[in-house]
């Protein structure tokens, strides 16, 4: 039985990728024996997916600066439907394989890209801005590590003005810091292959994070027969718009694309415009802004509280905040410094009752986290700027008075 | 005794007015099923649970509240359903001992009417064959074989052949369903019907066989054999049990997403039907039947009652046999798939590898006519044949379910055709030819109906010469099964098929007796 949930994420999905939606789509069987998949067959879209032909764009810096960000798109072929498999636990000690059947069946959403990247770094950033879309939709969760996005990297070398090169695929990759090594490791391998004049096969190759390369997989014999059938207990999935949505249809039976298209939120690119628009920050600031998950209503909030300008919170933000949370592995959400207690900082520097030199004191002290308010913890360590002409003039005389031969010294030349 | 050649409306009316309980009913189809025990008709029979149903029925009765008309009827369910608690095995040793942790939603429903299980009866392996010979708990004896009325005719060909041992086949694949309805151990059975199996063994046992459209009644727990063809098949010994039956059944199932969405209203069917404005077509036929003269008959019959009979022509159909054979070892091999001895069923003890177990467990665990089919199907869907084969084989369908569609269209309300090439043979006649030749013979009549999911109904109507019941099929308009029964139900009181008389029961029973005594002196 067909999940409608999924299938609205994958209209979601495939709308924010640009994609034209199939108001037709159909379902298949592709047929291998396996022990995580215990029907022996596993229910795909093989001859007409649910969403085609669309694009994904995404940005990277120039150099390491992040001062100059450019512009990429990678072409999105298309979205399927289709059933995860169990989970297949090697237990190579006791030569005994464990299967965890609890997620077999349970719907995927496989996103399949164009080979228009040529890099890791492309990669990366491509995955992650698909990441950031799909959190932002709903879609799914996306966290790599936890396996709910599973990328496997289709990689291949040729002379430019030459056609692709023979392709392998590689599996195996838990997080995007990964998919880059992997992608770039693949690559040099290739490169080398080629140019000691071997030849590249057409394989499956398993990405060993604690080696750093790529290693043929095993049990991956090669080509297969899958059998493909349709699936006859799935009827073809029909979709709507409100053109062609027939007037008694029962709206609860019905997937309605256009319904989906009113609904969807504002997905990171413009999530990222509107932020620099509203705040005059930096382009690259907004991508870093969303790129850390709660950084952005973080930001927000200590704007909202606080008088100083934007501009200079978000320097407080990234460089500050971030900076001390990375050191310390803490998330925004884990951070010892509520939004309220930074702004209220943030306000005292502003009223110039403190240095920014004191303020970045004070900070210090916050993080101890130990309940203190800003104001409490510069009376604490008397790091009041004092605006008193005459108080002023006091300590630079007692200085004077105390320090009597150098200023004599000083005077002299 | 009397009470069970009564149909179930009858009874059921003597349940409410109390003149039987439903306990009482229950004991004595339970005793019946032990005396008639060589017919083999049942594979697991569940004394405990049954007479636990029939309980909590009788508990409804005395309040006055039963469920409804099904409260505390008997019936048998195929073994290819699944029911909760109860032992489900395809007559496979695959899935020998396999306890279904669920009902499958044709059981459900019956059992949410008050309908009591007495058991899973036989069939041919994963309901692969017609003839109900090809299960791994032997082959299923015809009631017919043990009538008055079979042996009065009977012929000894040669000095070796005796009575014993020359019964007939029920027909298949759901040939103990069938076989159990015929010998009055209960009163309505679920079958399965792929290509025939229900109206099959219905025609060869004399018992009213309907084949609902398909998208009609949930499958969702019948192990599939062909799932865009297979539907729940309902066995009773009258039409009118039927409808009951069906009304209870049928209907959209979430869980099923190949039933049809629109709610089904249950209906009654008349005493009196005016059948003069209907128009009987009959098939154009190149093969010799035995009952083709009693389709004759039979269209004299709608004829002197002012209905219009015409010759129609179905030019596809005699291609069904090829056609049906692709799809259906394909979507078997797909469905067997899953039988590879990891998570339920039986297991071999080769542990080499994974690949050798499975090897090794689907050797074991299927009979010859799977795996044949098995290995045909998986041959037709390697991507070098599919074009050719499968392609080809859906699109031969689509002409097939079109021919239909013309023919009702240009007027025909009914068709009438004979259900089975002949009577009911001997089975050491029978397994002379290898299940696929059978197969494809016997299926020729009935198959079409499956291609094109329209519902199809077996009614006995007279004797054979060789007195075995003879059965003629009526197909109908998709989702038109309440025309299609009133019309069954008007021929079903005009042929008046003779009531079965079974003496071999009593005989049987004072046979073992002896044999007890004897053992207790030597």
């Amino acid at each position: 039985v067909l999940n409608r949930r999924c299938v609205e994420a994958a209209v979601m999905t495939g709308l924010a990728l640009n994609c034209s939606i199939n108001k037709k789509s159909l379902f298949d069987r592709k047929h291998y024996f396996y022990a995580d998949l215990p029907a022996g067959y596993q229910i795909t879209q093989q001859r007409v997916p649910i969403a085609v032909n669309g694009s994904l764009s995404y940005s990277l810096c120039i150099d390491n600066k992040m001062s100059q960000m450019v512009t990429k798109t990678v072409r999105i072929k298309q979205i399927q439907l289709e059933q995860d498999s169990g989970k297949s636990l090697h237990d190579d000690t006791r030569s005994q394989t464990l299967v965890d059947l609890n997620r077999a069946g349970v719907g995927l959403m496989e996103v399949v890209m164009e080979p228009d990247m040529c890099c890791g770094e492309e990669a990366a950033a491509a995955v992650r801005e698909l990441q950031l879309i799909l959190q932002t939709l709903g879609s799914s969760q996306a966290v790599m590590a936890e396996g709910q996005l599973r990328v496997d990297a289709n990689v291949s070398v040729h002379h430019p003005g030459e056609p692709y090169g023979v392709r392998t695929e590689v599996k195996n990759i838990n997080s995007i810091r990964f998919l880059a090594k992997a992608v770039d490791y693949e690559i040099q391998r290739q490169i080398e292959e080629l140019e000691s004049g071997g030849t590249i096969l057409n394989e499956t190759r398993a990405f060993d994070s604690k080696l750093g390369c790529t290693v043929p997989m095993r049990d991956k014999e090669g080509k297969q027969d899958y059998r493909f059938m349709p699936e006859p207990n799935l009827p073809p999935l029909i979709l709507y718009d409100a053109k062609s949505l027939p007037a008694n249809m029962n709206h609860q039976q019905v997937v309605n694309i256009d319904l989906i298209h009113e609904r969807l939120p504002d997905l990171p690119s413009v999530k990222r415009a509107k932020l620099v628009e509203r705040y005059g920050i930096l382009p690259e600031h907004s991508f870093t802004l969303l790129n850390e998950d709660g950084l952005t209503e973080f930001f927000e909030n200590v704007v909202k509280q606080t008088q100083m300008k934007p501009k200079k919170v978000i320097g407080w933000i990234l460089n500050d905040l971030l900076s001390y949370l990375k050191q310390h592995s803490l998330t925004v959400k884990e951070s010892p410094v509520s939004s309220f207690l930074l702004a209220d900082l943030l306000n005292l520097l502003e009223k110039k009752e403190i240095s920014s030199t004191a303020a970045k004191q004070v900070l210090a002290e916050l993080w101890k986290g130990e309940g203190k308010t800003p104001l409490e913890i510069v009376k604490e360590k008397k790091l009041e700027l004092i605006q008193d002409q005459k108080e002023l003039e006091q300590i630079c005389q007692a200085v004077i008075d105390g320090q009597e031969n150098e200023v004599i010294m000083m005077v002299l030349g | 005794a009397a009470l069970k050649r009564r149909v179930r409306f009858q009874v059921s009316a003597a349940l409410k007015e109390g003149h039987v309980t439903p306990t009482e009913l229950c004991q004595r189809c339970l005793s019946l099923i032990k005396s008639t025990k060589f017919l083999n008709a049942y594979i697991t029979v569940a004394e405990e649970t049954a007479l636990k149903q029939a309980e909590e029925s009788e508990k409804r009765y005395r309040r006055g509240h039963p469920l409804g008309v099904l409260d505390g009827i008997p019936i048998a369910v195929k073994d290819n359903f699944n029911t909760a608690g109860i032992e489900t095995t395809c007559a496979s040793n695959m899935l020998k001992g396999y306890i279904s942790p669920y009902n499958a939603t044709a059981v459900q429903k019956l059992l949410d009417q008050g309908a009591v299980l007495l058991g899973k009866t036989n069939l041919d392996e994963f309901a692969m064959g017609s003839g109900s010979t090809d299960g791994v708990f032997g082959p299923v004896r015809n009631p017919w074989s043990y009538s008055r009325q079979y042996k009065e005719k009977f012929v000894p060909k040669s000095h070796s052949q005796d009575e014993k041992s020359n019964w007939v086949i029920t027909g298949g694949s759901s040939g103990g369903s069938a076989a159990a309805v015929s010998s009055f151990t209960c009163f309505a059975a679920l079958g399965s019907d792929t290509g025939g199996s229900t109206r099959n063994p219905a025609a060869h046992c004399g018992v009213v066989g309907l084949k609902p459209t398909y998208g009609l009644i949930s499958r969702h727990g019948l192990i599939p054999l062909v799932n865009s063809m297979d539907v729940p098949g309902i066995l009773t010994r009258c039409v009118d049990d039927a409808a009951v039956v069906l009304g209870s059944l049928a209907g959209h199932d979430p869980k099923d997403s190949t039933t049809i969405q629109d709610d089904f209203k249950p209906f009654e069917l008349p005493n009196v039907a005016d059948v003069s404005k209907l128009s009987i077509g009959i098939p154009k036929v190149t093969f010799k039947s035995c009952q083709q003269l009693w389709t004759g008959t039979a269209a004299d019959l709608f004829k002197n009652a002012g209905a219009k009979v015409i010759e129609v022509s179905l030019p596809h159909t005699c291609y069904s046999i090829v056609c049906y054979h692709v799809l259906c070892t394909a979507e078997v091999a797909s469905n067997m798939a899953r039988f590879d001895g990891l998570e339920y069923g039986h297991r071999s003890d080769m542990n080499k590898s994974t690949e050798s177990m499975y090897a090794a467990t689907r050797r074991e665990g299927f009979n010859d006519v799977v795996r044949g089919r098995i290995l045909s199907g998986n041959y037709f869907l390697l991507k070098q044949n599919y074009e050719n084969y499968f392609i080809k084989a859906q699109k031969v369908r689509r002409l097939i379910a079109n021919d239909f569609v013309k023919v009702f269209r240009s007027g025909v309300d009914i068709l009438l055709t004979p259900t089975t090439l002949c009577d009911a043979v001997p089975y050491m006649e029978f397994i002379k030819e290898d299940n696929r030749t059978r197969s494809a013979q016997d299926d020729i009549l009935t198959q079409a109906a499956n291609m094109a999911g329209l519902p199809a109904i077996n009614v006995p109507t007279a004797l054979s010469e060789r007195g075995l019941p003879i059965g003629l099929q009526f197909i109908g308009r998709s989702f038109q099964e309440k025309q299609l029964l009133t019309v069954a139900k008007w021929f079903e009181k005009q042929v008046k098929f003779p009531m079965i008389q079974l003496e071999e029961v009593k005989r049987h029973d004072h046979d073992a007796f002896q044999h007890q005594k004897s053992a207790s002196f030597s």
